[in-house]
């Protein structure tokens, strides 16, 4: 074992999530917009194919259930680092039941699981930015004091910090990593705040990348053992201004993938997976 | 020849030095031949008398500071009469020869004199005498009485220990020691660092018997003196386990509310631990965040010791994994390579607590991770224990259960990079130090006061109500202590700058990590061999039948059950040659200057960015600044702020520099007025009086501040504001109820918001903070000397009344605005005001006059006159309306030709408004205010720039033989823009206050002469 904190971002398994149908017309969504279910579909697939081939991670496919339309965005019903994984409680009430399936994946994978089962609590795993050192919790419509509490007795080692969220719906809608100490932040003001105070509450620090777009700046970061940096990022199609910043990163694989169904459900890249490593385990 | 003191840390190792040496020397004797040694001694005894007399002769005056150290070695030679002699001038012999020569030698000395060869003694002698030549003749009369003068000799002791100064103590408390341990079977040197025993004196201090738990759980017991200071039982104790690399660690001790304290270095332990509890313990007290930087080994187990309990007990969370990662890392030191062929290896695992919630699964995954450490010597286990271990978020944050504004439960963390602020698990806030501007505490409540972020004008003070007063000064002192430790290059010296401060003076006393660190890669001995005394205490669970060896290549392979207990008389450590080399080499060092090691936090990268805005705002016109003022929101003053921001940015060193500094980015017209404020006929002239009396009874306890603002505008309005505080100063800085601490060293400028709470308190906090604040500022030419005038004035004042244990008085201060415009606003209220008025004092600026440097016996001559109705000076000069032409004369006196422009402005004034406000301190009447006294003196100092100062002091005898001095001070604002008279009060009494911290504050007036003119921006 390497020990304390050493590779971030070293995945082996992901697990995803079907598309039901109900996706479509059911799923929750900040905006009134028509989601494409077939579009939907067809962009989910070539995202987990990227996992899959690009990436090269075991992918544990979980069923779509028709009685959780927003079920496809896993992010939100587990938090795992190292080998232990917070089952959260998601702030919507619509979705609490897709921590079921969640969990017993996450069991399979012979990970330490914790239950948030404090009803008092809420958390979605999209407002939990982990940066390798320390975690953000943002405090949101769907996560709450409470929950961001079971959160940092989850995972001892790391301080968890909050982040107060004033309009986006989780603290990863404007940001992400992007490798270990870089951060991938919008520019919007919320965005620029929520950096402000992560920074000013960290004893570590960052780089930041700032892109033009908020949603832009949810990548998937991938340190493979043998393509070193890749960046998930997306298209040029959907934010080309953004995509070019990300163009400059040197000694980066770059993997454009597109979004642009499941971002009217406010579904951003990290949240249709959870990346899992099990190598570094003992 | 040359034994120079550097430093008072320097002293002391010597005092070590000698001390260990001497003991060797003794020792060496004793075990010797004590018949020749005392033979030999007395023959040396006859030949350094005479040689001191000519030394006394040659130097009339030998180093004072040597002196104590000199009278140590004495006594402890009379303490056994017939050989002492002999072993003490050895011992000076072979500190000398530290310093100067290789240390090697002092061994061969040491050893040489046992073997008493005859040769060899001679040099020993000559030595002597030449450490006697620098000893100086001071020392000679305490030794040539040696002989029959043992009552002496515990007479000179005790005046040592009162003198109080570390290194004295540390001696005598040795030979304390060495009284109640003496004896034991030494082996000669080993025995040095070990076990301070030796001779047994036979003249008695009081010996107490302390008891130091170490961190691995044994306790060490050694006798100090009663009134030792603490540094000498830390010394002690380091001694004991030949730690080298001490500063990060320290004594602690439980007090009588059940709280953990450190014992403080330079104080007396009896006074500290106010109990008969002699009970101390061992403990990290600043954890170094890369513990791979230590020097040594044992340095890092010692750490290593202190993370296991901390981890084990909970105190440093951490998840199951590295539970059992940290765990194996300990067996693996402790123990070794597993052994796969020994028994039933969960059983002595489950002897080692390794977590607060340890069960089988964690000691399975304990065991199974330490199979995999195979070949990793203790030292390797111990640095990844630590390089694992360092990365805890918790790591090294000291916890103190707190209250936010709200009342809401909270832990503060003090750590190496500032203050964290946590509520339950969560990390809810965080000031790094750089961002931290001051850090005080009063009663119960504990304030930081922030620097500004990027986007906000100004500093705000965040308060913590903490469970009572003895935990917020706890935690004050600990941030002192941190904040110095971590980000200082050398501590801060206690205030003694600033005469009569309220509250402790309390700064943290010993090296900075910046310090240790030169001092500890100085060292040069080779790893000294230590006992992982954990395995120990396992072997001991174990029935004392250790099954496990230590295979430890570090380790000389001693074996545990060997060793039992720390203070047993067999000496384990080989006290090889280079052992004292390191010793000698170390001593010396003191860190000058430069950073060693500075850590910049996110942070202080953003507030460097900062600074660099605040420049080009500064270079910019003085309208855009008065935007961004107009910009800001209204309660503080902006100004200050940015000059702060400036200040504390860049690493400022003295209080007077800085001020220096200040002054030059002050962008304000000072301009003297000696007179009364009924006098400023000027248009758009803001007076500011401050009077500050701090009627000091001898119990000293009552402070009233009472402040008086005047402004005059062309309407005269007058506003009296009293803030009046009662404050218990005690003499003792343990009881103070209040200190404050600049963690950047610079003098604070701006306003200070004090959050909710007491309002008086706050106030006075405040006004505290701003005095030499506004001081600075103002004084634009030649304000470094005046400023320093003044504070010597005053504090040439402030001693007297010392002395007396006299009430004093001061009146501090009459500011003087001037103002041109006037915003319509600025009338009605005040805060909205400020901003606009700060700018326009700017423009008019450079017109102050050549009033600066005078130090007016004129305004004596008006101060006396104000004296005998000291509180209400104020008063008339409200009422006074403004002769505009009378004061169109004076203003063009003082301010030169530049400002004829504004003169012909102001002609045509019709309207005027004249503001005057009077704060007055409520309990002014009690403080006997109104009793007429005598002047005893009355100084005034006029200071200008932009603002002209002046500042007359009145010391004048009252009823009952008090003096009282009385500080007044009139500043003088004159710019073309409006000008805030909130500000210029705040300011006034931020100056006063920080300039006579034991001052209060009696009244301040604002007199505001404010033209309406027609003509508005």
């Amino acid at each position: 074992m390497a020990g304390l904190m050493a590779g971030f971002a070293r995945y082996t398994h992901a697990v995803v999530r079907g598309i039901p149908t109900s996706l479509a017309a059911d799923a929750l969504r900040s905006s009134r917009s028509d989601v494409d279910l077939a579009k939907a579909r067809a962009e989910h697939e070539a995202y987990v194919a990227v996992l899959r081939t690009e990436l090269g991670l075991d992918v544990v496919e979980l069923a779509a259930d028709e009685s959780l339309p927003d079920c496809v965005f896993v992010e939100d019903a587990a938090v795992v680092c190292g080998d232990t994984a917070l089952v959260t409680r998601p702030g919507a009430e619509s979705r609490r039941g897709e921590t079921e399936a969640m969990k017993g994946a996450l069991k399979d994978l012979n990970l330490n699981i914790v239950e948030m089962t404090d009803e008092n609590a809420t958390l979605d795993g999209g407002d939990v930015l982990f940066t390798g050192r320390e975690f953000f919790v943002g405090l949101s419509k769907r996560t709450n004091q409470r929950g961001a509490e079971i959160l940092a007795d989850a995972f001892k080692d790391y301080a968890v910090s909050t982040v107060p969220m004033l309009e986006a719906l989780h603290l990863k809608s404007f940001c992400s990593m992007g490798g270990p100490g870089l951060i991938i932040i919008g520019s919007s003001e919320p965005a620029q705040k929520a950096l402000k105070i992560m920074q000013q509450m960290s004893d570590h620090r960052y780089d930041k990348l700032t892109v033009p777009d908020d949603l832009a700046a949810n990548c998937i970061y991938v340190n493979l053992p043998n393509k070193g940096h890749v960046l998930l990022h997306c298209t040029a199609e959907e934010f080309p201004e953004s995509t070019k910043v990300f163009e400059k990163l040197k000694d980066y694989t770059l993997i454009p993938v597109s979004n642009m169904e499941k971002v009217k459900l406010d579904g951003a890249l990290t949240c249709c997976s959870v990346l899992i490593n099990k190598k570094g385990n003992n | 020849m040359t034994t120079e003191v550097g430093s008072e840390t320097e002293v002391k190792e010597k005092a070590e030095e000698s001390a260990t040496q001497s003991d060797q020397s003794e020792k060496a004797t004793e075990a010797e031949s004590q018949e020749v040694a005392s033979a030999e001694g007395e023959e040396k005894e006859t030949e350094k008398e005479k040689e001191k007399e000519k030394e006394k002769e040659k130097e009339g005056k030998g180093i004072s500071r040597y002196l104590p150290w000199l009278k140590k070695q004495k006594s402890q030679s009379q303490t056994s009469p017939t050989k002492e002699v002999t072993p003490t001038e050895e011992a000076i012999s072979t500190v000398k020869q530290e310093e100067e020569g290789p240390a090697p030698e002092v061994n061969g000395h040491a050893e040489e004199v046992e073997e008493k060869e005859a040769a060899k003694s001679e040099q020993v002698k000559e030595k002597e005498a030449e450490s006697h030549s620098n000893a100086s003749a001071d020392t000679e009369p305490a030794k040539e009485e040696k002989v029959d003068e043992s009552p002496d000799k515990s007479a000179e002791e005790t005046k040592e220990t009162t003198e109080g100064e570390g290194v004295h103590e540390d001696k005598k408390e040795q030979e304390g020691e060495v009284q109640g341990e003496g004896e034991g079977g030494e082996e000669g040197q080993t025995s040095i660092f070990q076990s301070p025993l030796r001779l047994v004196r036979k003249t008695k201090m009081k010996l107490v018997v302390c008891r130091v738990t170490q961190m691995d759980g044994a306790d060490f017991t050694c006798e100090v003196e009663k009134r030792a200071k603490g540094q000498y039982l830390f010394f002690k104790v380091c001694e004991h386990l030949n730690l080298l690399e001490k500063d990060y660690f320290g004594l602690s001790y439980i007090d009588s509310h059940e709280q953990k304290c450190w014992l403080d270095p330079t104080k007396e332990i009896k006074r500290q631990i106010r109990s008969n509890n002699w009970q101390f313990s061992f403990n990290v007290k600043f954890y170094p965040p890369d513990p791979s930087l230590l020097t040594e080994d044992i340095t890092r187990y010692l750490l290593c010791l202190q993370l296991r309990e901390d981890v084990a007990s909970g105190r440093l969370p951490c998840s199951f994994v590295t539970h059992a990662l940290l765990g194996s890392y300990t067996l693996q030191a402790e123990f070794g390579d597993h052994e796969p062929d020994q028994p039933q290896p969960l059983d002595y695992i489950s002897q080692v607590t390794f977590a607060p919630n340890q069960n089988k699964e964690m000691e399975e995954k304990i065991l199974e991770l330490h199979k995999s450490h195979r070949g990793m010597t203790p030292a390797q286990a111990d640095a990844q224990f630590l390089e694992n271990a360092k990365k805890l978020s918790m790591y090294g944050v000291d916890l103190h259960h707190a209250k936010d504004s709200e009342g809401v439960d909270i832990m503060l963390g003090v750590c190496a990079n500032g203050l964290l602020v946590y509520k339950d698990r969560l990390r809810i806030n965080r000031f790094a130090w750089p961002k931290i501007l001051k850090i005080s505490y009063k009663r119960n409540n504990f304030y930081i006061k922030i620097r500004p972020g990027e986007t906000e004008q100004f500093e705000s003070t965040v308060g913590f109500k903490l469970q009572n007063h003895r935990s917020a000064k706890r935690l004050w002192k600990v941030c002192v202590e941190n904040h110095s430790f971590f980000r200082l290059n050398a501590p801060e010296p206690p205030t003694k700058a600033r005469f009569l401060t309220l509250g402790s003076k309390f700064r943290y006393s010993g090296r900075t990590q910046a310090q240790t660190r030169v001092a500890s890669s100085l060292i040069d001995r080779p790893a000294p061999n230590f006992e992982r005394t954990s395995s120990k205490r396992i072997s001991r669970s174990l029935d004392g039948a250790p099954v496990i060896s230590i295979t430890d290549t570090a380790e000389n392979g001693r074996e545990p059950h060997l060793e039992l207990h720390s203070d047993s008389k067999v000496e384990e450590v080989d006290l090889s040659p280079g052992d004292v080399e390191a010793t000698s080499a170390q001593s010396p060092l003191r860190v000058h200057g430069d950073n060693i090691y500075v850590r910049h936090s996110n942070l202080m990268l953003e507030d460097h960015d900062k600074t660099q805005d605040e420049v080009l705002k500064h270079q910019a016109s003085i309208s855009q600044l008065k935007r961004s003022f107009m910009e800001a929101p209204p309660p503080s003053p902006p100004q200050l702020n940015q000059w702060e921001k400036r200040l504390t940015s860049s690493p400022a060193t003295t209080i007077r520099v800085q001020q220096q500094q200040v002054t030059g980015e002050v962008e304000i017209e000072e301009t003297v007025v000696v007179k009364e404020v009924s006098k400023a006929t000027k248009p758009g002239l803001v007076t500011v009086t401050v009077t500050s009396s701090s009627p000091d009874g001898l119990s000293g306890d009552k402070e009233t501040r009472e402040q008086e603002v005047k402004v005059e505008e062309k309407v005269v309005v007058t506003v009296e504001t009293k803030a009046v505080k009662q404050e218990s100063i005690s003499s003792e800085s343990e009881s103070e109820e209040e200190a404050e601490y600049h963690p950047n060293v610079s003098v604070s400028i701006s306003h200070t918001q004090i959050p909710e709470e007491d309002e008086e308190e706050g106030k006075i906090e405040e006004d505290k903070t701003t005095e030499q604040d506004m001081s600075a500022p103002y004084v634009a030419s030649h304000p470094a000397e005046i400023v320093q005038l003044a504070e010597e004035i005053s504090r040439g004042v402030e001693e007297s009344r010392k002395e007396d244990t006299e009430a004093a008085k001061k009146k501090i201060a009459v500011m003087e605005k001037e103002g041109v415009k006037e915003t319509e606003e600025s009338t009605d209220d005040p805060m909205m005001t400020s901003d606009e008025a700060l700018n326009g004092l700017t423009p008019t600026g450079e017109a102050v006059t050549g009033l600066e440097e005078e130090e007016e016996p004129k305004v004596n001559g008006q101060a006396s006159l104000v004296e005998p109705d000291q509180p209400r000076p104020q008063v008339i000069c409200c009422s006074e309306p403004p002769v505009v032409k009378t004061e169109m004369v004076t203003i063009s006196d003082t301010f030169a030709a530049q400002k004829t422009e504004i003169a012909t402005k102001e002609v045509p004034i019709v309207h005027t408004e004249t503001k005057t406000i009077t704060y007055e301190a409520a309990q002014l009447d009690g403080n006997g205010d109104g009793e007429p006294g005598v002047l005893m003196t009355a100084q005034t100092i006029t200071s200008e720039s932009l603002c002209t100062t002046t500042t007359t002091h009145i010391t004048k005898t009252l009823k009952g033989g008090l003096s009282e001095t009385r500080i007044e001070k009139r500043i003088v604002i004159t710019g073309d823009c409006d000008i805030d008279h909130d500000q210029a009060l705040a300011q006034a009494i931020k100056e006063a206050k920080e300039q006579h911290p034991d001052m209060s504050v009696t009244r301040v007036v604002v007199h505001k002469e404010t033209e309406l003119a027609e003509e508005e921006d």
